[in-house]
Formats: C-alpha cells, sequence, structure tokens
C-alpha cells in the first residue's frame, strides 16, 4: 500500500468519479429531505410555507383509517416475515452444506422465483386466482393478503439465511453427533444458536419487504383491507395533502430504525 | 417443536383477524375517491357503534370489474345513475327496499321515480352534480362555456389541461360538441368524435383526480371536471372560474347501494337510511360540493355553498345540461372501444 | 446383510428425501401464491373476455390477437395494434434509458465508495442502503414533490433566474424516467460495490507501469473486472423498470401507460382479462429474455477471462 504513494498521482483515483458520486449522494437524499421538511409545514398546501408545526402528523395520528391502515401493515408484516423465516430456515438448510443432489437447482429457482417475475404479473395472477377462491369459499379475510407476501418474502428470507449456513463450519455439528447429540437436539442446541443473525436478519429484511409492498397488496386486497401503501396510493393519486407526508415522514423514520438496526445487527456478526 | 408452535399461533392468528373483520359493527364501503365526507362517517360510527371503512375507485368501471370479478368483501357501492341498471341487471345489487325506509319521505320528489330505479328499489341518492369547464383566468381569459376549452384548446391552455378519465362524461362532451346525440350509432359522426379526441389528447397534460389540489396550485390551467372538485378548487384559488359547455354537458346522480353479497347488510340499510336525514346529507354535501337530493339539508350547508357559481345553474345553460342514460349494450361496447382507442 | 456402499446410498436416499421434506413448506407456499397463480393466467389468456370483466370458459385466442393486431372500429380492417406495440416499446425503452443512467452514475458512485478508507466505507454504503430500504411508493412520492410545477426543482431555478416558466416535468416521460433512476439507482450501486471492493489494485497498479492512461486502466482494466457487478446491478434494475407499475401510475397523469398500467387497465376499466393476461405473459417473456442474454453474456465473458 505504501508504495501507492510514491507516484505522483493516486492510481485509485479517477478523476470526476468523486464529483458524479457526491451528486448522486444529493440526488438520493434531496427528495427524503423535501418530504420530511414539508411534512413539518403549517401551511394548508404543498406550495407554500406557513412556519414549522407538528400539526400534520397530530391529523394523521388522529385519522382513524391511517391507524386501521398501519396496524393492518403490522399485522400481515409480522405474519407473512414470521412464516417466510421459518419456511425459508428449513429450505436453507435442506439446500446447502450438501453435495448437489437431483433437484437442488430447480429448488434454488423455485425460491428465487418471486424476485425474477414483475410483480404486478404476480398481482393480476393473485387477483385471477383468489378472487375466485374468495367467491368459493366466502372467505375474504387477512389470510390471502398473508399468504401472498409470505411467498414473496421468502427469497429474501433464504438469502442472508442461506449465506450465514454456508458460512458455518460442521465441525461442531458433527461433534456433537459424536457425543450422541440426537440431531434435534444438536440442532437446537448448536445449529440453531449460530444460525440466529442470519435468521435475524432474514425475518428483518422479510419485514420490510412485506412492510412495503404496494402492487401486490392492491391487487389482493379486500374491500377495507387497506395498509399503509394502498392507502396512501390512493390518497396520492387525488388530493396530496402535507397529511401524506406526514404519514411518509414517520414511515420513513421507521424503516431507517429498522435498516439501521440491521445494519448493527450484520456488522457486530462481521 | 418451537417452529411449529410459532407457525401455528400464527395461523390461528390470521384466521382470528379474518373473522373479527367480519364481525358484527362493519361497514364497508366502496365509493369513489374524495367523496365521502370523514364527519359523516365519524357521525355513523358514533350513533350506531358502527365500524366503517372507506374504499376508493376510481371510475364505475373500476368498480363494476372489482365487484363482478367476487370476493371483494363491500357492502355498499355508490355507482352513478347511467350504471345503476347494469348493476341491477348483472344481479349484483340487494334490492334493499329504501323506499319503504323511515328517512325515505326527505328525498326531494324529482329523485324518487328515477328511470335508473324507478322508485327506489335499489337506491338512494348521495349526490348529484355535472361535468363542466374549470379554468384559472389569470392564464386564459377568453370564453370558458365551451367544450372548446379541452377539445380544441386555446394555445394559453395546450399542456395545461386535466380531463376527467371518466369514458362517458368525456365522451357525451364530444358528441354533443361535434353535434350528436347521446347514445348515437352514426358511424360517421364516431368516427369524428375518435378523431377529435385522438387529435386533442396530446394536448391534455393529465388524466388524473387530483384536480381539489392542483388547479388551485397551478399545475394545470384548465379543466373539465366534476362542478363540485371545481369549486373546491375555487375556494382555494379565487382566480379559477367555472363554465358550462354550452354544446352540452353530462349531468349525474351516483346512488348509495347495498350488494348482495355484503356481510353486514344491517348496518347498510342504518347508512341509507342515515344518509336521507337532511342533516346528514348537508354534511355530505359540505365536503365534496355537491348538492344532494334531500328536501331541508339546505339550512344545514355551509354559506359558500348558497350561490356557488359551480352549483346554480344560469338559466341561459339550464337546457344544455342532460342526465346520462344507459345506453344499449352493443352501442356501450363500441363507446368502450373508441374510449380504449383515445386511451391508447 | 446389505454391504457398506448399500447403507451409504440408503442413508444418501433418505437424506435426499430429508432434504426436499424440509424445503417442502417454501416450495409448497411460492407455488400457491408466486407460481401456481401464473399457469392459471396462462389458461386465461386462452378464454373469451366477459362482459364486465372476468372470463367466460370458452376458447379463444382474441387475447393474444389483440396484444398484436387490432381491428378497426369503424371499417374492421385489420392492422398491427400500434398502441400497445407503443406501449411496450416504450416500457423497453425507458427501462434500457433507466439502466445506463443509473450505471452512469452508479458505477462512479461504487467506485468512490469502494476507494474510501476501509473504515469509512461501511458509512458511504449504509446511505446508499437507507434510500434502498425505503419505501418505493414514499420515494416516488417524494421525487413528485421535487418535480412538479411547485416543487423544489422549478422554485430553485426560478429563483436563480434560469427559467422563468416553471418545466413541465410532471406527467410526462422524463418524470416516469427521473422517477425510475431516482428509485432503482441503490439496485445499481449496491452489486456493483460488492464486485468493486474487492478489485485487486495491484492490477491497476501493473496497468501504469505499462504507461497506461487513466481511461485505458479504466476500460481495460477496473470494466472487466468489476463486469459481474455491472452485469448484476444492471438486471436488479432493468426487471422493475419494465414491470414498473407505481411510478408511472403516480408520474404519469394517467396518460402515459408503461406495460404494468396497461395491464392493470385490462383488469380494471378495460374490462378485458384475457388481454391482460396475455400482455403479462408477454412481460414476463420480455424479462426471461433479458435475463437469458445477460446470463449468457455474463457467462461468455466469465469464460474469457478464465
Amino acid at each position: 500500500m505504501a508504495r501507492w504513494g510514491t507516484r505522483r498521482f493516486d492510481i485509485r483515483v479517477q478523476p470526476g468519479f468523486g464529483t458524479i458520486a457526491l451528486f448522486t449522494f444529493a440526488l438520493l437524499y434531496l427528495p427524503i429531505v423535501t418530504l420530511v421538511v414539508y411534512a413539518f409545514n403549517g401551511s394548508d398546501s404543498l406550495s407554500s410555507w406557513g412556519g414549522f408545526s407538528l400539526r400534520w402528523f397530530a391529523d394523521a395520528a388522529r385519522n382513524g383509517a391511517v391507524q386501521d391502515a398501519a396496524l393492518r401493515s403490522f399485522i400481515v408484516a409480522v405474519l407473512a416475515a414470521g412464516i417466510a423465516t421459518v419456511a425459508a430456515t428449513m429450505a436453507a438448510i435442506a439446500t446447502t452444506r450438501t453435495a448437489p443432489y437431483r433437484g437442488l437447482g430447480f429448488k434454488y429457482a423455485f425460491i428465487n422465483q418471486p424476485l425474477m417475475v414483475p410483480e404486478i404479473v404476480t398481482a393480476v395472477a393473485l387477483l385471477i386466482v383468489f378472487s375466485r377462491v374468495k367467491v368459493w369459499t366466502g372467505y375474504s379475510g387477512l389470510g390471502y393478503l398473508v399468504l401472498a407476501h409470505t411467498a414473496f418474502c421468502i427469497p429474501f428470507a433464504y438469502l442472508p439465511i442461506r449465506a450465514r449456513l454456508e458460512g458455518m463450519d460442521s465441525s461442531l455439528e458433527r461433534a456433537a453427533a459424536d457425543l450422541y447429540a440426537t440431531p434435534w437436539m444438536a440442532f437446537r442446541r448448536v445449529t440453531l444458536p449460530l444460525l440466529r443473525p442470519g435468521i435475524i436478519a432474514g425475518f428483518m429484511l422479510a419485514f420490510v419487504i412485506s412492510l412495503d409492498d404496494v402492487v401486490i397488496t392492491e391487487f389482493v386486497k379486500s374491500g377495507g383491507q387497506d395498509t399503509l401503501p394502498t392507502y396512501m396510493l390512493g390518497q396520492i393519486r387525488r388530493a396530496v395533502t402535507p397529511e401524506i407526508n406526514a404519514i411518509a415522514t414517520a414511515f420513513l423514520a421507521l424503516s431507517v430504525l429498522l435498516v439501521t438496526v440491521f445494519f448493527f445487527i450484520n456488522r457486530r456478526k462481521a | 417443536m418451537n417452529w411449529m408452535k410459532t407457525a401455528a399461533i400464527a395461523a390461528l392468528a390470521t384466521l382470528g383477524f379474518a373473522g373479527s373483520a367480519a364481525a358484527e359493527g362493519a361497514l364497508n364501503i366502496y365509493n369513489w375517491g374524495d367523496y365521502t365526507s370523514p364527519e359523516l362517517i365519524k357521525k355513523f360510527e358514533d350513533k350506531y357503534k358502527v365500524k366503517v371503512t372507506v374504499t376508493d375507485y376510481d371510475s364505475n368501471d373500476t368498480a363494476l370489474a372489482k365487484v363482478r370479478a367476487g370476493g371483494h368483501g363491500f357492502d355498499i357501492v355508490v355507482p352513478s345513475a347511467n350504471y345503476l341498471p347494469i348493476w341491477i341487471k348483472e344481479g349484483l345489487l340487494l334490492e334493499a327496499r329504501p323506499d319503504q325506509m323511515e328517512n325515505f319521505k326527505n328525498v326531494e320528489a324529482r329523485w324518487v321515480d328515477v328511470p335508473w330505479d324507478p322508485g327506489r328499489h335499489y337506491s338512494v341518492p348521495w349526490q348529484w352534480g355535472l361535468s363542466g369547464i374549470g379554468v384559472n383566468k389569470k392564464v386564459y381569459g377568453g370564453d370558458i362555456n365551451t367544450s372548446a376549452i379541452f377539445l380544441d384548446p386555446p394555445k394559453e391552455l395546450v399542456g395545461k389541461i386535466n380531463v376527467e378519465p371518466e369514458m362517458n362524461d368525456v365522451l357525451y362532451a364530444t358528441i354533443k360538441y361535434l353535434g350528436g346525440e347521446w347514445c348515437t350509432t352514426d358511424r360517421d359522426l364516431l368516427k369524428k368524435v375518435r378523431d377529435k379526441l385522438v387529435e386533442a389528447k396530446p394536448k391534455w397534460l393529465a388524466m388524473d383526480y387530483s384536480v381539489t389540489e392542483k388547479l388551485p396550485s397551478g399545475d394545470y390551467a384548465g379543466v373539465y371536471y366534476w362542478n363540485g372538485a371545481i369549486m373546491r378548487a375555487r375556494l382555494k384559488n379565487p382566480d379559477i372560474a367555472f363554465g358550462y359547455p354550452k354544446e352540452g354537458y353530462p349531468v349525474f346522480m351516483d346512488s348509495v347501494t347495498i350488494l348482495k353479497d355484503a356481510k353486514n347488510v344491517e348496518n347498510a340499510k342504518l347508512f341509507m337510511n342515515f344518509i336521507m336525514e337532511p342533516e346528514n346529507a348537508a354534511l355530505i354535501s359540505a365536503f365534496a360540493k355537491y348538492a344532494n337530493g334531500i328536501k331541508g339539508s339546505d339550512a344545514f350547508l355551509p354559506a359558500d355553498m348558497k350561490d356557488a357559481p359551480e352549483l346554480v345553474i344560469p338559466p341561459q345553460f339550464e337546457k344544455a345540461g342532460e342526465f346520462l342514460k344507459t345506453c344499449a349494450p352493443e352501442v356501450s361496447e363500441l363507446y368502450t372501444r373508441i374510449w380504449t382507442d383515445v386511451n391508447k | 446383510m446389505a454391504s457398506a456402499a448399500e447403507i451409504a446410498k440408503r442413508a444418501e436416499r433418505e437424506n435426499i428425501r430429508g432434504r426436499w421434506l424440509l424445503s417442502a413448506p417454501a416450495l409448497v407456499i411460492i407455488f400457491i401464491a408466486a407460481i401456481g397463480p401464473l399457469f392459471v393466467m396462462l389458461a386465461y389468456s386462452f378464454m373469451t373476455k366477459g362482459d364486465y370483466g372476468d372470463v367466460k370458459p370458452v376458447f379463444s385466442l382474441d387475447g393474444w390477437f389483440s396484444v398484436f393486431f387490432q381491428r378497426d372500429i369503424f371499417d374492421d380492417t385489420l392492422s398491427i395494434a400500434d398502441a400497445h406495440l407503443s406501449i411496450i416499446w416504450r416500457s423497453v425503452r425507458l427501462s434500457v434509458i433507466t439502466t445506463l443512467a443509473t450505471l452512469a452514475l452508479g458505477f462512479p458512485t461504487a467506485y468512490f465508495i469502494a476507494t474510501r478508507p476501509r473504515h469509512t466505507r461501511e458509512m458511504w454504503v449504509f446511505l446508499v442502503t437507507i434510500p434502498f430500504w425505503t419505501n418505493l411508493l414514499i420515494r416516488t412520492f417524494a421525487m413528485q414533490q421535487v418535480i412538479r410545477n411547485e416543487g423544489v426543482l422549478n422554485t430553485g431555478l426560478r429563483a436563480l433566474g434560469i427559467i422563468d416558466q416553471p418545466l413541465q416535468i410532471m406527467y410526462t416521460d422524463w418524470a416516469i424516467l427521473f422517477g425510475m433512476v431516482y428509485v432503482y439507482l441503490p439496485l445499481m450501486v449496491l452489486p456493483l460495490y460488492a464486485s468493486m471492493e474487492k478489485l485487486d489494485f495491484r492490477l491497476v497498479e501493473a496497468g501504469y507501469d505499462l504507461y497506461a492512461s487513466r481511461l485505458a486502466v479504466l476500460r481495460r482494466i477496473i470494466i472487466p473486472l468489476v463486469k459481474p457487478g455491472i452485469v448484476a446491478g444492471s438486471i436488479l434494475v432493468f426487471i422493475p423498470s419494465l414491470g414498473a407499475y407505481v411510478i408511472p401510475r403516480v408520474l404519469g397523469g394517467g396518460k402515459n401507460l408503461m406495460l404494468g398500467n396497461l395491464i392493470e387497465l385490462q383488469f380494471g376499466s378495460g374490462r378485458n382479462w384475457p388481454l391482460g393476461a396475455a400482455l403479462s405473459i408477454t412481460l414476463m417473456a420480455v424479462v426471461m429474455l433479458a435475463l437469458m442474454v445477460y446470463v449468457r453474456n455474463a457467462a461468455r465473458s466469465g469464460a474469457g477471462h478464465g
């Protein structure tokens, strides 16, 4: 490394790249900052600044439709991410640390399928199937949303769990087996604790993905099943009030919090 | 087995939540966006201890398609007059007999024996209004009582126009503008209608629903839109003026109906009766700024609605307004294809 | 008595069966709520459209037919469905431009991050990650507030005296493009960074030792080395761009449709489910085609260097 300094220039620098990078960061943050600033705008309209105010947050918090949607988003995300994490953990154990076997590639493709197909396609396909099923069964509850969310959460939960498993040394489990631990004991006492950071990461990814989903929810939801994103989509299309900014800002704060926690969990592991 | 427990709990919780959604004390309303007074809903919820959810739709076709698909979960839907016969014919509505309800006496006589629901066996009036022109006078100072504003826009307005995305209203204005009659099957005229729309559309900025915000803010300078929304825009920006297309403009009435597969029929009936109360009907109008059809509600209306130019039709334009009839299915099909052609 | 080999074989079989059992829940859920419905949709694309949405279970090729052809309303003549094709073309065009624009911005950015001192790199990556995990709708909405007529961009340009009339960006293809570049940018930066982080600067050094110019080093050494990252980033941006639905819906004003909105239209006010299903499958086919091209390309370039 020291040798690089002896040159007339830093070989790692490409001219202009720094400027473009800083521009990119500005671009990434300017809209978000605008959104947040307007959430604290005391004026009735988005066109003028009416002093700092928390009134739109108060309005949003009092709005019954927003409360319902937020609660629904949370319930769906917890259930979908929970089920997806369990299923993904099992699938990850089944597809790692093994010699290739027939069907392994098929499993990879299958599990990652939701990442490959455009969301709108899955959404309308689900609309077709679920609207029929809803009529047949007479049941039109949240179960459809949870099921749909679980499916597209699985690949996101699967990725970090699989990554963790592949980096794990299997000698400890073998040692456990040598000490006459049952496979289940070995799993509970050895594999699972080692796997925990991956599982937590997988759950959080799945949770955020479910919380953010707009398209599939929009097409699968029944009457009165708006989640926070679909509620916002409906509102944005019409009269955009600063109240939407306040909701978006609160949502944003939650996402940032989750990402930060995720980031630090991952860092500690490394 | 920890995960099994978790999965079992999750499954049970899902079913539990699903159950509660269908439980007593709920009402699912499916209505046009930005159209339902939150105050009205609050009052209804408090009075009957019912949890109301309102879901938006953006056109008659969207609502019909969604409900037709099944498994929608709604109790109440609010179709326009020209669509209501289709809903009835398709067997989607419950014959709720609002005409036998206590508050039905408050319905104005002219809204009782309506062609789309004679004697009101299925529906009660929600709001009625018309599609007209809204223009920012600072941008364009000429005559605005004409559909030319959006069909042959003056150059000041080109690229700043928003047109409501409701097929029948737009086709109606265009047919009348070109000298035809509604439900016409005259191919030569309809060809001209399509060509006119295809020619005009590039001069529009959007076909969207955000008029109450974007007309006053200056994003739009001219709109063909519903009168109540334009009035709400004017209240925010006094430069907005309202025009009645002299060539002809469509009048609509949206009515509250109960779906045949509604889960909360009793609550839906309570709601029907509730909105025929003059004070409550006034709440509906005070929010969305359209007229309702309930006697005595005027007394409860805010002052700004009494002489609003958007609501009081000047005598010389009264004749130009017409209630949209439901055209024969094959005519509708033809119109839909023209619309699809325009929309591409 | 079984031989050792047989025992091993049986153990192996049991192991594999266990592995199938273990992955069953994930596979079943994905089959029910993601893959299975696609087959139902394929079937729907070959049925007759219902009068007010839905389908009648009668075989028909009309759905597929009208993806590519249209019958004139008035004289019944057949022609290419230029409306559909032009929307498909717009979707592809906008997605390609989005991919190129994110690459142009993302490549220098990822390189910049990769060449920071090790302890600050994490912070830069974190700064890219935050928008990445923020709700897509919220970011689209945020972009709307920047580019609308009374938004930050126009107000700023006007204050600087660069323009006197607001630039009409909202409801144009530009708005969709801005939105997509903004929303999908992190998807380009992250995989690019992942491959640049592993970049061996001794090779760069060697390049300079051989009197290569900076540009030559970039073109001949850096870009080939980080090609997997470029490919991954491009796929990750191209696929969601092509299927974009929320961004054109919010920023396009209902007039500038992309494929995603055209599909929605058929299931809503268009009331033509078979056509919607056929369009969806067309979209999926285009995505798969793009994926295959990329993968083949990546494999070939990988082999060339290996």
